[in-house]
């Protein structure tokens, strides 16, 4: 009996142990019945660009899923780069899904514009609906979420992982009915104003499931330890402001309740946090497997005599007040670490404030032989450090540099970072992602050309020299998905040279480069699924065809253009026959 | 050239060269924290002190009431998400900008700015089209497209509408809701 001639649903059940979309796609295009058979079963799919298909297309193509995740803005949305306006709307998706997919479980939406209509539509239409992700969302209020709480009878997660939330009021929590048990994960930290805290707490004592709560900063720590008795079996936990005045009843009392905690692997939160309370937790310590300290403004004396409690940490984000002595206790103890993020405590100074140079990394790189995730913020840094780090860790998989004053060179040689870099990506061969930073000239790109094959997104800022960086990343790194680039001096050659790359691609960003609007123009023309879309808010761009154009966003479609671009961005396509403004 | 011909520069392309970005047309309006010229930004970090530009008489009044912080204010520069900026602090005040005749409004968190020079340095980058001339007594901002001047204007926590600048910045930030860039034609009665 050949394959062929299997029955479908045999296939159709032996497909759903094929979980990753990647595996997914490849049985798609085995053969026709494959194709279909497969499509009536995907429970899921990911959208990294929701202007990429159109809802419609993926509803058409996959008349049963359960769970949707998009993302919207380009990734530098968050650094304040992409104007208010641009886009991103999920409402189209969520009336399309209202029809399309009734039984529609989770969506996760990432950068998105997220209105209330759209929240009450999921609440009024969505019946088995389930969990909610809004991952760096805007646009919404508590009115909206007050309709999820209200309706969705079996919501089992809300997630507003820092979103913008407007107008926050505390009713909105009181919506959940007391019929609602089924709560599993609640994040509301990035709440601004103050939550009913009798409502939670109501909330949390009916939701025994409940494993994961992330306060917000209004929750005084007077109120942890009573929250936390009422839900002794928590494994992730965020608390709200951790600082309060020193009394020793509010001590014993808190410690006593993280000692009831036996589940706990997961600790943020720490705003405003007051050292002498930090031992309060020290009872959860030695199971923990993440901590999240990238809001607490504590130095580094209290940090070490956290961190050194933790031997189990596979997670840690931390402020710069770690300095190099933190992260060599850190190395010392933390044999599991996988991930480090070390965020800056003052981005904007002139001068350093703490004593965390690439010392720090070194170490931990040499210590943690786990290690395979890296944000680091720092304000120096040399080609010998990056060459150990390297070496220490080929199975590095995420590395982002981010030395904070722009081209900054080797600060033993005064040379350019170059070397350093390459040595990342020659060593580090299924390095993934990768974000530059410092003084760099092409060659850094001819290597990344060379050895980077499994890149999947590069962040590039003030580096380079000329259009043939460009070309070496666009010629080389097969795997490329994402390059977003600021303030570097590419143009028109190397893009107009690789543009069939760029239909490989989910998107390029550029902004502050050399590109012309002669050369996007171009792009468009012959490339007619890719949107280019220059973004100019002081005019049409074709007005001043002398200048580089300032932003530029170029992602494949097979939808054509959008419509619903603001007054500011331009699709320079086939037909661009530019709006007047 | 075509992007099915080739997959490689040819050789005169190769040159190692070290250019400013941009055709050159452009006014390098330079100055510290809002610089986007190549050549420049080196200069930036080589030399010790912070406003070294020659390009614009700006900077000379500029130059002194600059801050520390100003020097670094590039926007999108060093990569840190607005929501990890405004949880840093204990407090931020998010207000709408708007300018009269741009379609659309820009929020800013008036607890980043030191003073209304970097504030209004900040508008400048938010809203490319606008420049920010520092004349003695005054500063007038005007629209590099077609010379409409503007008048910062604010609405306080009394519903009044004020001209920005008139009181200390600490008392400003403390009682401005939003923020409007009027047209100065529109502006009488305001005050001077």
């Amino acid at each position: 009996m050949s394959y062929s001639s299997l029955p479908e649903d045999v296939l159709e059940h032996v497909f759903s142990f094929v979980q990753s979309d990647k595996d997914r796609n490849v049985i798609s295009l085995v053969c026709k019945s494959w194709y279909e058979i497969e499509r009536w079963c995907r429970r899921r799919i990911f959208v990294g660009n929701c202007y990429a298909v159109s809802p419609r297309m993926a509803i058409r193509r996959f008349p049963e899923v359960r769970s949707v995740e998009l993302k919207g803005k380009p990734h530098f949305a968050d650094f304040n780069l992409v104007p208010e306006g641009w886009g991103g709307y999920v409402y189209p998706w969520i009336r399309a899904m209202a029809g399309g997919y009734p039984w529609l479980e989770e969506l996760k939406l990432k950068r998105m514009v997220v209105t209330d209509e759209s929240l009450e539509l999921i609440a009024k239409s969505l019946k088995n609906f389930k969990v909610l992700v809004l991952s760096s969302c805007e646009g919404f209020s508590t009115h909206g979420l007050a309709a999820i709480a209200a309706d969705c009878k079996n919501l089992k997660e809300l997630d507003l992982w820092e979103s913008d939330v407007e107008d926050p009021s505390g009713n909105w929590l009181s919506k959940f009915p007391d019929t609602c048990t089924s709560l599993v994960s609640l994040n509301i930290a990035c709440l601004g104003s103050e939550v009913s805290f009798s409502a939670l707490e109501r909330l949390v004592v009916r939701c025994p499931n409940l494993r994961t709560l992330r306060l917000n900063r209004a929750v005084p720590l007077e109120k942890l330890a009573h929250l936390l008795r009422q839900a002794p079996q928590l494994v992730e936990l965020g608390t709200g402001t951790y600082s309060a005045d020193l009394r020793p009843d509010i001590f014993s009392n808190l410690a006593g309740a993280f000692s009831g905690c036996k589940e706990l692997k997961s600790l943020s939160g720490f705003w405003d946090v007051v050292p002498a309370y930090l031992p309060a937790v020290y009872s959860v310590c030695s199971g923990l497997t993440t901590l999240n300290l990238s809001y607490a403004t504590i130095q580094s004396p209290d940090l070490i005599k956290l961190v050194s409690q933790c031997p189990k940490l596979q997670c840690l984000w931390v402020l710069d007040y770690i300095e190099d002595s933190g992260l060599e206790a850190l190395a010392a103890t933390c044999k599991d670490l996988r991930e480090l993020r070390v965020f800056p405590s003052e981005p904007f100074g002139d001068e350093p404030n703490v004593s965390l140079t690439e010392q720090g990394l070194v170490l931990v790189s040499e210590g943690c032989p786990k290690l395979e995730s890296v944000l680091y913020f720092c304000r120096r840094m040399s080609n010998d450090a990056l060459v150990t780090i390297a070496k220490n860790r080929p199975s590095m998989i995420r590395f982002r540099l981010c030395i904070i004053d722009p081209q900054t060179p080797d600060y033993l040689t005064l040379e350019p970072l170059d070397v350093g870099f390459g040595a990342i990506v020659q060593h580090c061969k299924d390095l993934r992602r990768l974000s530059l930073s410092g003084l760099l000239t092409d060659r850094v790109f001819e290597y990344i050309g060379t050895y980077a094959k499994k890149l999947e997104m590069l962040s590039v800022a003030f580096a380079g020299e000329s259009d043939l960086g460009l070309h070496h990343v666009l010629s080389g790194c097969d795997s490329l998905r994402k390059l977003e680039i600021m303030d570097c001096p590419f143009g028109d050659k190397a893009l107009l040279a690789n543009a069939a790359k760029l239909e490989t691609m989910r998107s390029l960003w550029m902004s502050s480069c050399s590109v012309s609007f002669e050369a996007c123009k171009l792009l468009g023309q012959k490339m007619p699924r890719l949107n280019v879309e220059v973004i100019d808010e002081s005019g049409p761009p074709d007005s001043r065809p002398e200048l580089p154009v300032k932003k530029l966003y170029i992602y494949r479609t097979v939808t054509g253009r959008r419509i619903d671009m603001p007054g500011f961005v331009w699709n320079v396509g086939e037909d661009s026959a530019l709006r007047l403004s | 050239m075509s992007p099915e011909k080739v997959n490689h520069l040819p050789e005169s392309d190769t040159k190692l060269t070290l250019g400013l970005p941009g055709a050159g047309g452009e006014c390098h309006r330079t100055k510290a924290g809002t610089k986007r010229g190549f050549l420049e930004t080196v200069d930036l970090n080589l030399m010790s002190s912070s406003n070294d530009n020659k390009h614009c008489e700006e900077n000379d009044a500029m130059a002194s009431s600059k801050t520390p912080a100003t020097k670094a204010q590039v926007v999108g520069w060093p990569p840190v998400r607005a929501y990890r900026k405004s949880a840093m602090k204990g407090s931020c005040k998010f207000v709408k900008v708007a300018v009269d005749g741009a379609p659309y409004l820009r929020k800013v968190d008036l607890e980043i700015y030191h003073s209304y020079q970097e504030l209004l340095s900040a508008l400048e980058d938010m809203f490319s089209f606008l420049t920010i001339r520092n004349h003695v007594n005054e500063r007038k901002i005007i629209d590099n497209v077609n010379g409409v001047e503007y008048v910062p204007t604010y609405e306080d926590k009394d519903g009044d509408w004020m001209l920005v600048g008139d009181v200390p910045w600490k008392m400003f930030v403390e009682s401005c809701k939003r923020v409007r860039l009027m047209k100065s034609s529109e502006a009488i009665g305001l005050g001077n």
